[in-house]
């Protein structure tokens, strides 16, 4: 095994973070032109349904005090100063700093979807290689039936089932929160029960798209001459499946692992929301809802960055595992 | 590097980001005992919608009953006024302008500081101060100044005769200490209240739970229920299916998934009665919807038992108008009976000709408007198309349309909207909102722009006079003058509906508002049940 490419890998990281600063800047943009498009009014977000008898001149004055006056360049510009300072600005619809905001939450939903991601990219690799090594056999029709079908569930469909199942019906899970409701403490046995259902959903809808990559993969690579030169010089099935096809089938996968991320974050978005998880997704589908701009703000960065992330993360790995692709190239 | 090692490194580093993750706290943890749900001294609520702020300045428990806070005064179960930190009513002047409110000693907040006059005039001037987001402030608009005078005496000064100022003092009390000194928009009084109530907050993890603790040294006496959790969960079917497998006590559903616990062993069934209306606004601004005969027209054609026994499966009663026929202000004798025949004869004398399609024609003007409802409010859109089907009967066609409230508001001085509304405590919450012609127009004042003479006067009396019976007489003046012109259709005030295990004694309901907060539904008074033995 050669050493690793530490400098051209730091190089390519470089360029990717040189980059990001100009497409983060674009894509805030992006966000508050559109959010000054759209028809909806910050102000009547924040007074709700409780504010329905609220005065013109209080109407007028929440709305000089929520700073949503000005062109969405001005407001973009403002935002942008106050980040720059450090500030990431005021959550108009949860009343708390947008920092607070994001730090209380971030480590939920970086659990939720690490545990998501590799129980989807383990379980996809296997099932995956168990289908393609007998294509049409009864194994790999049922994966590749099951796979498409869940392809086509919607994740919050698929949540509700699952609450129905394991809830309601067998009642062995819980069916959604962090803990025990009568509990305030985070103990990791109910955390663990709490995380099985939103996790398993979540991966289960991420399932479909490694499957039938890495049975495609692994499929191709077994017709390759290499792997049948392996089969060929006599090598068991299990090293040609694992050490040669697999190895080869997985490219694909790698380049998969980083554009499914953002994936990853909308189906969170709607897993949370269903099992009442307290993450950064419940907190974007709020933002949005309330048009709560400076939480939207920093939400649209913290996904542009894990999109930007995810790719890195892929042409690494991919430049690592096939010697013909240079890190410089990227 | 082989694909082994490549698999294994992710792996590693997923692990570690799960390891670092769970060692991480929820959000705010306190040395609970680790008991479990299910506990007859604990409760789990699950609840639809969570508040955004804790804090009574920028308008949490305005209503009364916030159960981290106490305000001046209180409700009982029938919505009468009670003492609660003021030792007993307030001293009002004889021209109504001057307050006194003689406060209780000896009661301490939760963090240990005493209670004083200082809190309550803290409390009301910052509610009052222009850079407060509290989007209520308007209910306190009468309030000219409010000062202390000594530690427990309080005095509130109004610009006019305020009549039911009282009511507004059930507003819970901040503490000064705890809230002076950070910004009252965003600061963490915000999620960690200090409040002089019979629960304390132990934790909030936002989009999940509030938890709550009985407070110990509660001025009033410690509660038997030690423990109250609120679990938000948005979703109906979701709260029902939790409510079922016991992972919550009691809960707010729709009619329709209430009735499924109805054979339920061990859970009953709550219907609060509320001030909550749905109507439908008639701007005066519309050829159509202003003149008086479509309006009386309007009024007699729609059928509001149907409404409720179709919509509401019969969890509601008939409107005929914003005070509901359960409150003692209303006013006997003004309710109207579905009679499209009637409604039919009013437009054939005013002249409204039925056209061609069966649509009235009056001076080439069809008998035609607009009718909005709020984008994914399934009951206002059922309201919505109840009422057009109605009035097409009689010839009238409203055109149902739906869109968020931004496109909503640009258009109501000319269209119609499917409104709700409604405050129990006193009829010039809702009456003096919805139909004084100064307000038409302003902000979500008097959305129909209604403009009535007479019952401007009467809402003035109403307002201004501390005379019960003078009161009385101005609002029954009010309810008989919309019988007349109205200027808004009432269809139906609606029931709140809860599910809940029966494990407590003492649980009853009030009359709710439009608004649910967490102090409203049969919890209303948790502090006081007592545990079934």
């Amino acid at each position: 095994m050669t050493s690793l490419p530490w400098a051209a890998m730091a190089r390519l990281s470089g360029r990717r973070l040189l980059a990001a600063v100009p497409v983060l800047a674009l894509v805030t943009l992006g966000m508050f032109a559109l959010g000054a498009a759209s028809p909806f009014d910050p102000v009547r977000q924040y007074i709700g349904d409780g504010g329905m008898g609220a005065s013109q001149e209080t109407l007028d004055a929440l709305r000089e005090n929520l700073g949503t006056s000005g062109t969405f360049v001005e407001q973009w510009w403002a935002w942008l100063r106050s980040v720059a300072g450090g500030d990431l600005g005021q959550s108009l619809a949860l009343h708390q700093p947008v920092g607070q905001v994001i730090t209380e939450r971030i480590g939920w939903s970086v659990l939720l979807c690490s545990v998501a991601f590799v129980i989807a990219v383990l379980l996809g690799t296997a099932l995956g290689v168990l289908a393609a090594r007998r294509p049409g056999g009864v194994l790999d029709r049922v994966v590749t039936s099951l796979g498409y079908t869940l392809q086509a569930a919607p994740p919050f469909w698929l949540a509700l089932l699952a609450i129905w199942l394991f809830a309601l019906q067998l009642d062995i899970l819980p069916a959604g929160g962090l803990t025990d409701p009568g509990s305030d403490v985070v103990t990791a046995g109910s955390l663990l029960s709490h995380l099985v259902l939103p996790a398993g959903v979540l991966a289960i809808s991420q399932l479909p798209w490694f499957v039938l990559y890495v049975r495609q993969g692994v499929g191709d690579a077994l017709r390759e001459d290499p792997v049948r030169g392996a089969r060929a010089r006599g090598l068991s099935e299990r090293t040609v499946l694992l050490g040669h096809a697999l190895r080869s089938g997985l490219l694909p996968v790698l380049t998969l692992v980083g554009t499914r991320i953002p994936e990853l974050i909308t189906g969170a978005l709607l897993i949370e929301t269903v099992f009442s998880w307290p993450g950064i997704a419940s907190a974007t589908v709020r933002a949005a809802t309330a048009t709560d701009f400076p939480l939207l703000a920093a939400l649209t960065v913290l996904s542009a960055l894990a999109v930007l992330a995810g790719n890195l993360l892929a042409d690494l790995l991919y430049g690592l595992a096939d010697p013909r692709v240079d890190h410089d190239e990227m | 590097m082989t694909a082994r090692t490549l698999r294994t490194g992710m792996a590693a580093t997923a692990a570690a980001l799960t390891l670092a993750t769970a060692a991480c706290s929820a959000p705010s943890e306190d040395g609970g005992d680790g008991e479990t749900g299910g506990g007859q001294d604990s409760i789990v609520i699950g609840i639809a919608t969570e508040p955004e702020s804790l804090s009574p300045l920028l308008g949490y428990g305005q209503d009364g009953n916030s159960k981290i806070f106490d305000g001046l005064l209180r409700h009982d179960e029938n919505l009468e006024l009670q003492p609660a930190l003021a030792t007993e009513l307030p001293e009002i002047s004889d021209d109504g302008l001057t307050y006194t409110y003689t406060l209780r000693e000896g009661v301490e907040f939760s963090d240990g500081q005493p209670f004083t006059a200082r809190d309550v005039v803290f409390t009301y001037e910052t509610i009052l101060d222009e850079d407060t987001n509290n989007p209520a402030k308007d209910d306190l608009a009468a309030i000219e100044s409010v000062t202390a005078e000594g530690d427990h005496t309080v005095v509130f000064t109004l610009a006019y005769p305020y009549a039911p100022f009282a009511e507004r003092t059930v507003l819970p009390i901040a503490s000064a200490g705890a809230a002076g000194g950070q910004d009252v928009n965003t600061g963490p009084y915000n999620s960690e209240p200090v409040g002089t109530g019979p629960y304390v907050v132990t934790g909030w993890t936002r989009g999940e739970r509030i938890t709550l603790e009985a407070n110990p040294d509660y001025w009033d006496g410690a509660p038997e229920v030690t423990r109250v959790t609120m679990a938000v969960i948005p979703d109906d079917d979701v709260r029902a299916t939790r409510l079922r497998s016991g992972d919550i006590d009691a809960a707010v559903l729709p009619p329709n998934l209430a009735g499924t616990f109805a054979d339920e062993d061990g859970m009953v069934t709550l219907n609060a009665e509320s001030a909550d209306f749905r109507s439908v606004t008639l701007p005066t601004g519309n050829p159509v919807t202003g003149d008086r005969a479509v309006r009386r027209a309007l009024d007699t054609a729609v059928d509001r038992q149907l409404m409720v026994d179709s919509i509401l499966e019969g969890a509601g009663s008939p409107a005929h108008g914003p005070v509901p026929a359960a409150s003692s202000w209303f006013t006997e004798g003004t309710e109207r009976s579905h009679d499209p025949d009637a409604a039919r004869q009013i437009l054939d004398e005013a002249g409204w000709e039925p056209g061609e399609d069966g649509i009235r024609v009056r001076d080439g003007q069809r008998a035609e408007f607009t009718l909005w409802y709020p984008a994914g409010d399934r009951l206002r859109q059922e309201h919505a198309l109840a009422f057009a089907s109605d009035a097409r009967e009689v010839g009238i066609e409203a055109t149902v349309e739906s869109g968020p409230w931004e496109v909503i508001d640009e258009r109501l001085a000319q269209d119609a909207v499917l409104a709700g509304g409604g405050s129990p405590a006193d009829p010039d919450f809702d009456l003096y909102t919805l139909l004084k012609s100064d307000l038409a127009g302003n902000g979500y004042n008097n959305m129909g722009q209604y403009d009535n003479p007479a019952v401007d006067e009467q809402l003035d009396i109403g307002r201004r006079s501390n005379d019960p019976q003078e009161r009385a007489a101005a609002y029954d003046a009010v309810q008989r003058e919309l019988v007349e012109d109205p200027g808004y259709i009432f269809l139906t005030h609606i029931d709140h509906v809860y599910v809940m295990a029966d494990h407590w004694d003492g649980v009853s309901t009030q009359v709710e508002p439009h608004d649910h907060g967490l102090g409203h539904g049969p919890w209303w008074n948790v502090e006081d049940w007592t545990v079934r033995r």
